[in-house]
């Protein structure tokens, strides 16, 4: 029996809606902060088949929407010097200050290479020793173990013309500053599944214990977020919240122990600038200074400059749920995917690059 | 970005698997998994890493809770 197939069976799934409909009573709103939970609830067509009252919201969970002006700034100056730049494919899109991408950059002459992880980044320093290669580091606590490990690699192999420019961010101090906002009404919060299953239950306890916000761990298909919403309004319903795992079959209650040491023992937490959220304490990973030689910031002295923000994009309001993505005045007109103006309309996982294809 | 993919795991060499998922098939590291992965395990992959193995046996068991919520009879 595949396994997989069962989470997306149609009976079942029809099952769940019409108890979510019976169980709602007026409204419900809910925030997804994770871009696959953002395109799995777009894509399986859950969000056109929610009942009225049911408000879905794409909170801050996509690495790359999140990313700051002032950090786009950082990586096209580290451009400027005479490195090659290692990054995802996510991020190259993405306009910083005057609209300049990395893709901009790479057109003017910039050395810029897509990898598909910090391993290939490794790999090119391996075989290029006279290249100097910085990878650009960013994501969350699913992504951040991956780049602490092949830090580590790099230093037991003695590399020294590999760095990487670390601007990974956690996810629960994120949601903390979120519920201590009192602009935003959430009901519920769907967890990421994937980073989860790193950290585990605990560092989402606080939800509950402190702000009376149910939670629930969800995985990504269909069965699983429908029945983690109807575990939330069950929640509402009976005036109690919880934090659940409902991704049991990939997440452990006390997370990946191992790929947590990894990353204490490469990264220290700092403070982070989140786009529309501002700086949150405690919410970015830098590296530790035992590692330092591979710290890009301290081996080029990089730090983040001072910029402009982007005028008229609205990210901030739509990652914080405050307004779906068309109330922006940019969308659709000015910002459409193929020309993004502000990140959210970037990578396919962004709330309105979601909302422009399976919306409109 | 995030993306992670259940892949299963053909082969394992040192800390390097290869994994295979519809044909498609990939090499992931096995530094940060933290669990004993064997040939035929699926695990989640994630930028170059096995993350974490899937337990086929919660899975079915969430299933069957599912099952007795709705009174329906999927998983024999
Ligand atoms: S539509 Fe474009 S400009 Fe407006 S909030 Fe979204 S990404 Fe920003």
């Amino acid at each position: 029996m595949n396994l997989l197939n069962k989470f997306r069976d149609p009976k079942l799934c029809q099952n769940l809606l019409s108890q979510i409909k019976e169980e709602l009573e007026d409204e419900f709103r809910f925030m997804e902060v994770c871009g696959t939970h953002t395109v799995a609830i777009f894509q399986s067509g859950i969000r056109s088949l929610l009942p009225q009252g049911m408000v879905h919201l794409s909170g801050p969970g996509c690495p790359v929407c999140v990313t700051h002006d002032r950090e786009i700034a950082a990586y096209l100056a580290l451009c400027e010097k005479d490195l090659l730049v290692a990054t995802f494919g996510d991020l190259i899109k993405v306009p910083g200050p005057g609209g300049r991408s990395l893709k901009t950059a790479q057109a003017e002459g910039a050395r810029i290479k897509v990898v598909y992880s910090a391993l290939d980044a490794l790999n090119i320093a391996l075989e290029n020793p006279g290249q100097r290669v910085v990878f650009l580091g960013v994501g969350f606590e699913t992504t951040a173990p991956t780049v602490a490990a092949v830090i580590k690699m790099a230093g037991k192999q003695g590399i020294k013309n590999f760095s990487v420019l670390s601007f990974h961010k956690l996810v629960p101090p994120a949601l903390a500053a979120l519920a201590a906002d009192r602009q935003i009404s959430v009901d519920g919060l769907l967890l990421p599944g994937h980073v989860s299953a790193i950290i585990g239950i605990k560092p989402y306890l606080f939800l509950a214990e402190e702000y009376g916000l149910p939670a629930v761990i969800a995985g990504f298909e269909p069965l699983d977020i429908l029945q983690a919403i109807l575990v939330m309004i069950r929640q509402k319903h009976e005036s109690r919240a919880r934090v659940e795992n409902n991704y049991r079959r990939v997440v452990a209650d006390q997370g990946n122990l191992r790929a947590m040491e990894v990353m204490d023992d490469v990264f220290e937490r700092c403070d982070a600038l989140w786009r529309g959220l501002g700086t949150i304490p405690g919410s970015g990973l830098a590296i530790s200074s035992k590692y330092e030689e591979f710290d890009a910031s301290k081996v080029y002295g990089q730090e983040l400059p001072l910029v402009e923000e982007i005028p008229g994009c609205k990210c901030g309001d739509v990652l914080k749920g405050l307004i779906q993505p068309d109330k922006c005045p940019l969308f659709d007109t000015r910002c459409t995917p193929a020309r993004p103006v502000g990140p959210c309309m970037v990578s396919t996982e962004g709330s309105c690059a979601a909302y422009h294809r399976y919306v409109l | 970005m995030c993306l992670a993919i259940p892949m299963e795991i053909i082969s394992i060499e040192d800390n390097v698997a290869r994994v295979e998922v519809g044909g498609v098939k990939n090499q992931v590291r096995l530094d940060i998994i933290d669990e004993q992965a064997a040939v035929g395990d699926f695990v989640i992959v994630h930028a170059g890493f096995a993350l974490r193995k899937i337990d086929r046996e919660e899975g079915l068991e969430t299933l069957r809770l599912f099952q007795e919520g709705l009174g329906l009879e999927l998983i024999k």
